[in-house]
């Protein structure tokens, strides 16, 4: 549940990516130029919507199913992919809203702006959710999505990748992120990934394929855990609301 | 060597097609067409209905028209994830002209972390292409000038002036030939007029 029990460990800004990171060029102009304002967290930040629970579709976390148009499956790689939330403490994110994206097995988004002259699937969408259980598990089955040019550097390269949205518990732990496959060699050339300076951080975004989980004759499977921001202990604090 | 923890999953930029995992409709998919994530409160829910809209420009005086926002707030009474109030919504800017908007009740006051009251606030954060890691900020409503004059959290912005960047201007009149008090917040990214955006 998100009740406010208490503040998160400040994030580390030099390990995620800055916002101005010229390579990627979009970044000059939608970066404040401005420091950051630091702000005590207070209960707007220390709570969080709860979602989901309730109104998610049995096939929301099926890609391979979800936007069928034509009778048959999405085409492409068979792949589950599966992890945990935890925090920073190692503590399971139970029950908060995972959401993904992706492209197609052709690299190309189901979306008006997407130009690339590779094919949409007709059974594909791209788009998927699911809750974590108690132990911070979550999964979902879609295809493995393919690389895609895009109008950076005349034409650089995104390696494939899937797009993570994450609540956690609270405001302040919210995350969007992007997972990528283990042996990818387009990871160290792609100026988005560059905008991460650390390589074990970088590292921390590629999935590994997990063959003891493999579905035989189904499907690859990949593992991808994810952490989020840990409530601090906060054991010597005065805590005039009572928590 | 200080204790290490595990580190948090790096962020990433939403990109341009956000909108397929997080408002597939609006994206133009044939999915969960019952989702208004940019209505917190149609009628029946208790407090004053308010509109809260405008414009994230970037450093060129450019609109950001592919820009996702998240808002999240208390309820009339102050209370965060009361029953029969959410809280929390989403809007894609319009692809045309970049505006956004949400239909929500004017919050309450909040606690501060030593008790004092918060002005009525809410949290809002953007995440688009050429956004790595999302913006946090604040709207704060003009018509609530002395709660302002004492929120701490305006207070602890050091730079008196760029406190004004944070404060909705009510508009003239209903939107749209309704009469709910409807809030102007624009967004600057960069330059002059830039937002106070947070680290917390």
């Amino acid at each position: 549940m998100s009740s406010d029990t208490g503040e998160f460990a400040r994030r580390d800004r030099a390990w995620h990516p800055p916002a101005f990171t010229p390579p990627y060029k979009t970044s000059v102009l939608r970066s404040p130029g401005k420091a950051l304002v630091s702000l005590r967290q207070s209960i707007g930040e220390r709570t969080g919507p709860v979602l989901g629970h309730g109104d998610l579709d049995p096939l929301d976390n099926d890609l391979i199913r979800n936007y069928i148009t034509t009778g048959g499956e999405a085409i492409g790689e068979r792949i589950i992919v599966h992890g945990r939330v935890v925090d920073e403490m190692g503590r399971p994110v139970k029950g908060s809203l995972v959401e993904v994206w992706q492209a197609n097995a052709g690299g190309r988004y189901r979306h008006g702006n997407d130009h690339y002259l590779a094919p949409l699937d007709p059974n594909f969408g791209g788009c998927g959710r699911c809750v974590t259980d108690d132990d911070g598990r979550y999964f979902f089955r879609t295809i493995k999505p393919g690389p895609y040019p895009w109008m950076n550097h005349n034409s650089d390269w995104r390696p494939s990748h899937i797009h993570f949205s994450l609540f956690g518990n609270a405001f302040a732990q919210r995350l969007v992120t992007q997972m990528y496959f283990e042996g990818d060699p387009l990871i160290p050339l792609c100026p988005i990934i560059g905008t991460i300076r650390d390589k074990a951080a970088v590292d921390m975004l590629v999935a590994k394929l997990d063959m003891n989980e493999m579905v035989p004759f189904d499907s690859l499977v990949y593992r991808f855990d994810i952490v989020l921001r840990g409530r601090r202990s906060t054991f010597f604090e005065n805590r005039p609301e009572g928590n | 060597m200080p204790v290490q923890y595990l580190k948090e999953t790096p962020s990433q930029t939403g990109g341009p097609y956000v909108h397929i995992g997080c408002l597939p409709h609006f994206a133009g998919l044939n999915l969960r067409t019952q989702e208004k994530l940019h209505v917190l409160a149609g009628g029946g829910v208790p407090g004053e209905q308010i509109r809260i809209e405008g414009v994230v420009w970037d450093g060129s005086g450019h609109p950001l028209r592919d820009v996702m926002l998240e808002l999240w707030q208390a309820d009339s009474t102050g209370a965060y994830n009361a029953p029969g109030f959410r809280g929390w919504g989403r809007v894609g800017a319009d692809p045309q002209t970049g505006l956004w908007g949400f239909e929500t009740i004017r919050p309450g006051a909040t606690p501060w972390i030593d008790s004092r009251p918060q002005a009525p606030h809410c949290s809002l954060l953007l995440f688009a292409r050429g956004i790595n890691i999302h913006l946090h900020t604040r709207v704060y409503f003009d018509d609530r000038p002395e709660a302002n004059a004492a929120d701490p959290a305006l207070l602890s912005i050091e730079l008196v002036n760029r406190r004004q960047t944070l404060i909705a201007t009510r508009q003239a009149g209903g939107q749209g030939g309704s009469d709910v008090p409807t809030f102007r917040f624009d967004v600057h990214l960069q330059g002059d007029k830039e937002t106070v955006f947070f680290d917390c």
